[in-house]
């Protein structure tokens, strides 16, 4: 294997708040094409980490590598790595003062700088694909819970990121709901997308992820294959976790 | 009853009509709505700019350890704001058009300039207070996301915080900049001819009150029905993204 495959790399990860050490060390590689699932007690410091990946947490200590680039290098330029690096929120966070189309085309011409045109063809496709073309004119306060979710995710498309980070996407949806935004990130892992994803979905993690890792007190107890990881879990802890949640 | 109404013609004629005193009204509605316009676009552009430094630094500096030139800066100028603010709210706008007119202008006594100044400064601190509080109301997540897709901290605020923040304080806005147009009355103690001080002159050559005062309550009774008016109309502009 070339080390061109990795995307990103992360090594020895610190992340305090305040006196509080949130995430004790973490080592990660994440290469092309790898679907990561990250799951853990809430606490754990899965989504702290998942944040500290484009830096919308700042890391305390250790570094992160993506694309070969180190990006808690002060002097690199973070909002261009962060435009490769698109992102997914568990409240969703579209723009409310702007239409769906213009959420998604916001970002691509102002700093892709897209034409209108092309910016609007493309956020059209991708509506079309997650089945939302008819809403390109809606306000989000018009749209359902899963109907904002795809929308924040095809925004994030939008950009055309070498990967996806999902902060909890399914959390504040209804459980009818729930489907139609898994059936998204599915279908997205199945055209190669690169995705780390923080979800309680174990049935996602089961199906899509190619790497399940378990985090716990801020460090990585257990890793592996889903069908290992799963079915034969090593660590008492992971074990306990997987009892409660399945 | 005839007598009644003879006399308020008379009462009329005498204190508007005679010696062109109406064009006294003018003149003074014309120096009103001057002051109030400069210091109103004063207030927004001091108070946004306040506003800007102060929310940048609560939400980039609070338990920040290590600092940048750029951040110690930044932290003055908060500072700065700050003092601004307490001193601005903490006194009277009297008293500060007062010692702008009689201490800062001292040497040219240029009096329309001084309560421009002095209005435009004081509704600042009040804007300023205002729209950091929209700003802060503005949820996390928005900041967020649009720094997720790669905007850097001066076009999120541009082109996510502020157009919402800005549709949430109008209501306010709208309130203090009504507030500043009647406050403008006070400026006739540093001799001022705007509206009031003109009614003001008018009683004190007839000896007659009430319809001076009487018409300009009703003067700024329109300006200010128009004035909101108009604030509706934008809000209602800006609302048509909730349904």
């Amino acid at each position: 294997m070339t080390t061109n495959d990795v995307l990103i790399k992360v090594e020895n990860l610190h992340k305090y708040f305040g006196d509080l050490e949130v995430l004790r060390g973490i080592d990660l590689e994440i290469k092309k094409g790898d679907v990561i699932v990250l799951i853990g007690a809430s606490g754990s410091g899965k989504s702290t980490f998942l944040r500290c990946l484009n830096r919308l947490e700042e890391p305390t200590d250790g570094k992160i590598y993506f694309e070969g680039v180190d990006i808690t290098d002060p002097k690199t330029d973070i909002n261009l790595h962060r435009q490769k690096m698109g992102m997914v929120f568990q409240q969703f966070n579209l723009f409310p003062h702007m239409t769906v189309l213009k959420n998604m085309t916001l970002a691509p011409i102002r700093l892709l700088k897209q034409s209108k045109a092309e910016a609007e063809a493309n956020a059209m496709r991708l509506l079309e694909r997650v089945g939302l073309a008819d809403r390109a004119y809606s306000y989000p306060s018009q749209l359902s819970g899963g109907q904002k979710q795809r929308v924040a995710i095809v925004r994030a498309l939008c950009m055309n990121p070498d990967v996806l980070l999902f902060d909890e996407p399914t959390s504040a949806l209804d459980p009818e709901m729930v489907g139609e935004v898994l059936d998204v990130m599915k279908s997205l892992a199945k055209d190669g997308m690169t995705m780390a994803v923080v979800t309680h979905e174990m049935g996602f993690a089961r199906e899509v992820g190619t790497n399940v890792i378990f985090i716990d007190e801020g460090v990585i107890v257990e890793q592996g294959a889903p069908e290992t990881f799963f079915d034969n879990p090593e660590s008492p802890r992971l074990r306990d976790f997987l009892s409660k949640v399945l | 009853m005839t007598a009644f109404f003879t006399g308020l013609a008379d009462q009329f004629y005498n204190s508007i009509i005679d010696k062109d005193y109406w064009q006294m009204l003018l003149q003074g509605l014309v120096a009103t709505i001057e002051i109030a316009l400069c210091a109103t676009v004063i207030g927004i552009v001091l108070g946004f700019l306040v506003a800007m430094i102060r929310s940048t630094c609560e939400m980039n500096l609070r338990g920040k350890k290590s600092r940048s030139f750029g951040d110690v800066i930044l932290k003055v100028l908060d500072k700065i704001c700050g003092i601004y603010i307490t001193v601005i709210r903490g006194t009277p706008v009297l008293v500060q058009l007062m010692i702008m007119y009689y201490i800062v202008f001292a040497s040219s006594r240029n009096g329309m300039l001084a309560a421009i100044l002095s209005f435009g400064i004081n509704s600042g601190a009040y804007v300023a207070e205002i729209v950091r509080g929209g700003i802060m109301s503005i949820d996390k997540g928005q900041f967020e996301a649009s720094r997720s897709l790669g905007f850097d901290y001066k076009r999120t605020m541009i082109l996510v915080i502020l157009p919402q923040a800005f549709k949430n304080v109008l209501p306010a806005l709208g309130n203090e900049f009504i507030v500043l147009l009647k406050e403008t009355s006070v400026a006739g103690y540093v001799a001022i001819m705007e509206l009031t001080y003109m009614a003001n002159l008018i009683i004190s050559r007839t000896y007659n009150a009430f319809f001076p005062l009487i018409i300009i309550a009703i003067i700024y009774l329109v300006l200010v029905v128009i004035l909101s008016f108009f604030l509706k109309k934008l809000e209602r502009r800006l609302r048509n993204s909730d349904h």
